[in-house]
């Protein structure tokens, strides 16, 4: 599924974000990126979601080099992905119901289908009922759960997710986890950042562990 | 074809939102756009309105060909034959002296002053139809004719007319460069009212990336919204125009009747208006496109 052959990555003017990083992720598995803050958590994900290249090495998403993959092709590797930031990115100038519905009109569904997907997806995440709030009404843990749901509308095969449970309070971030645990057990492949390693113990998660940009 | 459709009909929602998100701003943006094209088409209305008015004051251009007055009847109609012969003249027709005098009579007041001469003071005349309507020709016809014996005066009775076409002809040249230059005023209007949306949905336009958006689907509400916006311009032109041509229709008709002329101000037809707004449409969407492609890349 995921394949880091040496990878590394230099941003311009600064130290090696990544330096010689090479593992492996086979599909349906449910693996954890931990480290500082720092220690290139983010990055690591950035370039399995093609936002950032390589600099150097290779890194293989879905059989894909992302290096080498042309720009015009970088959107249709993303729809098979879903992408859950640290920052959420919700668009607060739109409904929960129309968040979940973009990724679906980027691809070109229908307007009643996708509706009908979206509110599948927020059903799974427990928040069909506030399908008509705006982002800004909603709790932290409510936001999380409906960029979850945005991420799993298009039903990746591969579940991407940054600090899912960074700011939320113990419960919360426990039902959030739960959420990406009912994913893995269906068979999608989960690949998290974070340091809250405790909530995703109940599915014996593989373990990798960063520091300074170098795998440990 | 179905998500073909499916996706242009989202992206032309999303413009007529985002149009409607600001309306002030949007009303603005469409009544510059509209001014700047009811001049244009203003200018050009009023020159096809000119031009028909020349059309029909003087519909042929002619000659008139005065013989002197102490010339008699076998002058005139040798002079005939020698009409008849020329290659540059299509048709003539011989205006006999006591045929004019007995026009002119009817005239009120003229008759008078004529009765007080004691005399007939009109010539015999032809009226020429010149094979060429072209200036030079018609000029050169009629210097020929001046050399003739007997021949007292020649008179281009069309010349204003001609001299208005070229009048116009530097009207249409001049309305043209007006065209240009403001047809690039309305690129630059929906250029920088795209910067501004592309800065407003900054983080639509990152999240939809993120999401697997190509360019095309991020483009395509701006392309709309930039072709609606010159759509809606070219309708306020059009309004525009129309009502100042509504406005202007009595007092010109006024003026026509003094000048016993019957002429009605014409307003821009179903074609002209179509063109308009086909022209304004395309501005529209091509400012979109330029100022797309200068602030996506910052992205």
């Amino acid at each position: 599924m995921i394949r880091f052959e040496h990878a590394s990555k230099r941003y311009p003017g600064s130290i090696a974000a990544l330096s010689d990083v090479s593992f492996e992720v086979a599909r349906g598995e449910l693996v954890l990126v931990g480290g500082h803050s720092g220690a290139g958590k983010s990055t690591l994900l950035k370039l399995v979601a093609a936002i950032e290249r390589p600099s150097g090495g290779t890194v293989l998403v879905n059989g894909q080099n992302v290096g080498a993959l042309r720009p015009r092709a970088i959107p249709y590797l993303r729809r098979n992905l879903g992408l859950v930031f640290q920052d959420q990115k919700l668009l607060f100038d739109r409904s929960a119901l129309d968040n979940v519905v973009l990724p679906l009109a980027i691809a070109g569904l229908p307007p009643r289908e996708a509706a009908k997907r979206a509110r599948a997806a927020l059903d799974k995440v427990g928040l069909l009922a506030r399908e008509k709030a705006m982002p800004i009404a909603l709790s932290g843990g409510e936001q999380q759960r409906l960029s979850i749901a945005r991420a799993v509308v298009n039903r990746p095969n591969l579940l991407l997710a940054d600090e899912p449970t960074a700011h939320l309070d113990a419960e919360t971030a426990r039902d959030v986890a739960d959420i990406f645990l009912d994913f893995h057990r269906v068979g999608v492949t989960v690949f998290i950042a974070t340091y809250d390693d405790h909530y995703f113990e109940a599915a014996a998660p593989r373990k990798l562990v960063l520091s300074h940009g170098q795998l440990q | 074809m179905k998500t073909w459709l499916t996706q242009h009909r989202a992206a032309l929602t999303l413009a007529l939102r985002r149009l409607r998100a600001a309306p002030l701003n949007s009303l603005l943006s469409i009544l510059a756009i509209g001014i700047a094209l009811a001049l244009p088409s203003g200018g050009y209305l009023l020159l096809s309105n000119l031009q028909r008015l020349a059309q029909k004051a003087a519909p042929t251009p002619r000659l008139s060909l005065f013989l002197s007055i102490d010339s008699d009847r076998r002058t005139a109609s040798e002079l005939g034959v020698r009409l008849k012969a020329h290659a540059g003249i299509s048709s003539y027709i011989f205006l006999p002296r006591e045929q004019t005098l007995a026009r002119m009579k009817k005239n009120e007041g003229l008759g008078d002053v004529i009765d007080a001469l004691g005399h007939n003071p009109f010539p015999d005349a032809y009226a020429i139809t010149p094979a060429s309507s072209a200036p030079e020709a018609m000029e050169a016809l009629a210097a020929e004719l001046r050399g003739w014996p007997k021949v007292e005066h020649i008179q281009i009775d069309s010349a204003w007319v001609r001299r208005l076409d070229a009048l116009l002809n530097l009207g249409r040249s001049g309305l043209a460069l007006l065209a240009a230059l403001l047809g690039g005023g309305l690129v630059a209007i929906t250029f920088n009212t795209i910067r501004l949306q592309v800065l407003t949905q900054r983080a639509e336009i990152e999240v939809s990336r993120l999401l697997g958006a190509t360019d095309a689907f991020i483009r395509r509400p701006f392309h709309y919204f930039g072709a609606l916006l010159g759509l809606a311009g070219g309708l306020a032109a059009w309004l525009i125009v129309s009502l100042a041509t509504l406005a202007l229709r009595g007092p010109v008709n006024q003026l026509g009747q003094l000048y016993a002329l019957n002429f009605d101000l014409a307003t821009l037809g179903p074609v002209e208006a179509c063109w308009l707004l086909f022209a304004a449409t395309l501005l529209g969407l091509g400012g979109a496109a330029i100022s797309l492609r200068q602030h996506l890349k910052q992205h």
